[in-house]
């Protein structure tokens, strides 16, 4: 690998480095001896007629830490990369130390893991050990959206409900870990323009018992037949095969209030969740999968959250 | 600048060691500083093997960032009274230096503590400081090569022992002696305790005044701190010259002498090789060994002691008496440094005392501001970190208050009280509610986390969108 556009830019750096530390040397050794006056006590300088600068010499082993401080220099220069694109006689790269780093971390923490994916998730839920890495986990890689609480926000599902977008089943939380989401709601607005998207915004609110509008809710419920229930289904109820919500409950990942839906509705939703196999591994994945599945089925849980914790 | 004159030598800028063979002396001051040796060796040594409630009473566990000292656990939230501890230490070293020199260097600096106890051994088995002297002397010899091979192998023994000591310190002792003794060390274990084997060593057994001189900071700026009333060990030029040597009974007035009789014991004993005759010097570590060589030759004369004692330049120069240099230790710089150090030390005192055993850090979620509920009521979730520094478990409640406008506050989170493991740190998802109709923007509002005994608040902010 080279970060230079030509070959000559490395030599330049090997020169100018090797350069540097010759003239290192070859300084040393010049400025260590001086004539002096014929009074050892006293150095050569005299200012203003009488003032003498007595001589005070440094010990002699300062500069042999001089020359070692060189000699390491070149050692460096010869084991590590330093010289142009020399890559070091140990071969040495950040990258290989980090991933020898995480070699070492796997073989210690490797066998906890592997412990913990012999079982279900089910019943890891209720295991203290695997509960608290869980938790650490979370709190590191999934509350950033999901929030500390796992409570969710505008757009970020709540885990703690019993309620899902793609089903709650535990090989299925642990699926869409693994392997993200990707929840597509299309456009609307150009199909039913302004009037009709807010009749279906009404419509939608009438589903789950909400205020609205009887005349628009009506009409609504025509282009509701004709668009929707190909992945909400007839009844508004959804559908987890593809992540389309309940629109009969009162869950709302981004908001039952008028406004919000007519922009749901006309703009349509991309939502993302990222696939964290490659990030965290399965055995990790699979503790957080028994961590948010304990979340939303406290009695799975009770093992692992005895008071204490 | 003048014009060099031409018959000049040539010569090295570096300065070839002279190797000192300090005489070995007895006296009030060496009793002194052995004194101090065994007191500052006999806590280095034995403090780590001390146990305070089932654990080692001092303790730094850097890797788990908790120190243990006796009953107290501290944090790095408690990096404070690191701070303090240093300011102390610095403050003292003002002070004991304005009024006595260079006291820290002569008798409880480890350089000058582990110096004396290598040469202690080097004495025992190499004999006096001429000994010594002639042994190096000498070309290679069965006796020679037996004799500092024996000396390496004591030295090099204390040398593994300090350091395994020290080592004790950051990783419980009883646990390093084990694997010492199964030769299971981990690789930093075994890096560190042969590093301060190693310092230990070379500094006390190869380098000894050399660090005095050349690489000890606080050898230097010390100067700075001394003035005219600071004692410090002084050769009296008044009453020793003109110095030479006499028959025991002569009597000096009638040679025309001074007390000194140029016996040169006080150069023989320095362990820096200064002659203190020539006045106050950079190199002196205030050891006062030629106190206690003066002296004795001073009794064997009988003549009265003192000719080299603590003293100011001050009563040098104006003949003051030991009252009167007494009397001068009550001057502004010494009573400023005092009351500082004091009003330092007593506001440590009372912050350990009033410390509060739990800490809360309040973090608020960043990816979600907040949140709309059933009942249109806004919904911000903070984690708090709980800290308990104490080695038994707590409870504690937790309970927010706000401004009037976010009407009244709920706190939602697991069931309280909630407990807490001893010396963890344990992570509390709280939800806080506000009230329907709240203002948008940002409100100053507070968590307290009670304990039976203690009331800590922490303050953060509540949003509404």
């Amino acid at each position: 690998m080279s970060d230079f556009t030509s070959g000559f830019w490395s030599l330049y750096v090997a020169g100018v480095t090797l350069v540097g530390i010759v003239a290192c040397a070859l300084l040393l050794m010049s400025m260590s001896k001086r004539r002096v006056s014929t009074d050892p006590e006293k150095t050569a300088h005299v200012w203003d007629e009488d003032l003498a600068e007595y001589n005070n010499p440094l010990p002699r082993w300062w500069i042999y830490l001089f020359w070692i401080t060189i000699a390491f220099g070149l050692a460096y220069l010869v084991l590590y990369p330093g010289m142009g694109t020399w890559a070091g006689a140990w071969q040495w790269t950040s990258t290989g130390q980090y991933q020898d780093e995480m070699r070492a971390a796997e073989k210690v923490y490797g066998p906890i893991y592997q412990k913990f994916s012999a079982v279900d998730v089910k019943t890891l839920a209720s295991d203290p050990q695997a509960h608290a890495a869980g938790e650490k986990l979370f709190l590191n890689y999934c509350s950033q959206c999901h929030a500390s609480d796992a409570r969710g926000g505008k757009g970020f599902p709540n885990l703690t409900d019993d309620d899902w977008l793609y089903g709650g089943a535990p090989e299925t939380v642990e699926q869409t870990i693994l392997n993200g989401r990707n929840g597509v709601m299309p456009a609307w607005g150009p199909v039913l323009k302004d009037e009709g998207v807010k009749d279906v915004a009404n419509y939608v609110r009438s589903l789950s018992g909400l205020s609205n509008d009887a005349a628009r809710a009506e009409r609504g419920k025509a282009s509701f037949a004709t668009y929707c229930v190909a992945c909400h289904g007839a009844d508004g109820k959804g559908n987890q095969a593809v992540g389309a919500p309940n629109l009969t409950d009162a869950t709302w990942l981004y908001g039952s209030s008028e406004a919000t839906l007519v922009e749901t509705i006309s703009k349509g939703r991309n939502n993302k969740m990222p696939a964290w196999k490659d990030m965290l591994g399965e055995a990790r994945v699979h503790v957080l999968a028994s961590y948010v599945y304990s979340l939303s089925h406290p009695e799975a849980a009770r093992g692992a959250t005895a008071p204490g914790k | 600048m003048s014009a060099f004159d031409g018959d000049g030598l040539e010569q090295s800028l570096y300065e070839v060691r002279r190797k000192i063979y300090p005489r070995a002396v007895h006296g009030s001051f060496a009793r002194w500083r052995w004194s101090l040796v065994f007191a500052t060796q006999l806590v280095f040594y034995g403090t780590a093997w001390l146990q305070w409630n089932g654990r080692q009473a001092l303790l730094f566990d850097l890797t788990a960032r908790k120190f243990y000292i006796f009953g107290l656990v501290f944090w790095p939230q408690d990096i404070v009274y690191l701070t303090v501890l240093l300011v102390v230490s610095a403050l003292s070293l003002f002070l004991f230096t304005a009024i006595a020199g260079r006291l820290w260097c002569g008798y409880a600096c480890p350089q000058t503590v582990y110096t004396e106890i290598f040469m202690w051994i080097e004495r025992a088995i190499e004999g006096d400081h001429l000994s010594r002297a002639k042994l190096d002397r000498s070309g290679a010899s069965g006796r020679k090569v037996a004799l500092k091979a024996a000396k390496h192998a004591a030295w090099v023994a204390f040398a593994l022992w300090t350091g395994f000591t020290f080592v004790g310190y950051f990783t419980p002792i009883r646990t390093l002696a084990s694997s010492v003794a199964s030769f299971s060390l981990g690789p930093w274990e075994t890096f560190w305790l042969l590093f301060y084997s190693f310092a230990t060593y070379g500094n006390a057994g190869w380098m000894r005044e050399q660090v005095c001189k050349y690489m000890c900071p606080y050898a230097r700026f010390q100067s700075a701190m001394f003035d005219r009333d600071t004692l410090i060990i002084t050769y009296d030029p008044g009453r020793g010259e003109p110095r030479g040597a006499r028959a025991r009974k002569a009597d000096p007035k009638a040679l025309g002498l001074g007390d000194c009789v140029d016996c040169n014991i006080c150069v023989q004993v320095c362990p820096t090789g200064i002659d203190i005759r020539k006045g106050l010097q950079y190199e002196c570590i205030g050891c006062a060994a030629c106190i206690d060589g003066c002296d004795q030759v001073m009794a064997k004369m009988n003549y009265a002691p003192g000719l080299i004692r603590y003293s100011t330049e001050n009563a040098m120069q104006n003949g003051w008496d030991w009252k009167q240099v007494v009397r001068r230790v009550r001057r502004p710089r010494v009573l400023v440094y005092t009351s500082i150090l004091a009003a330092i030390v007593v506001a440590a005192g009372v912050a350990l005392a009033l410390r509060s055993p739990v800490k809360m850090d309040v973090i608020r979620d960043r990816g979600t501001l907040a949140r709309e509920v059933e009942g249109g009521r806004i919904e911000n979730v903070y984690r708090l970190q709980v800290m308990n520094t104490l080695e038994t478990p707590q409870r504690f409640t937790l309970s927010v208050h706000g401004p009037a406008a976010l009407g009244e506050l709920e706190l939602l989170t697991e069931a309280q009280p909630m407990q807490i493991a001893p010396v963890t740190t344990l992570a509390v998802a709280v939800r806080v509610r506000a009230a329907p109709g709240a203002p948008r923007g940002l409100q100053p509002i507070e968590f307290t986390l009670s304990t039976p005994e203690s009331r800590i608040v922490e303050k953060s902010r509540f949003i509404v969108p």
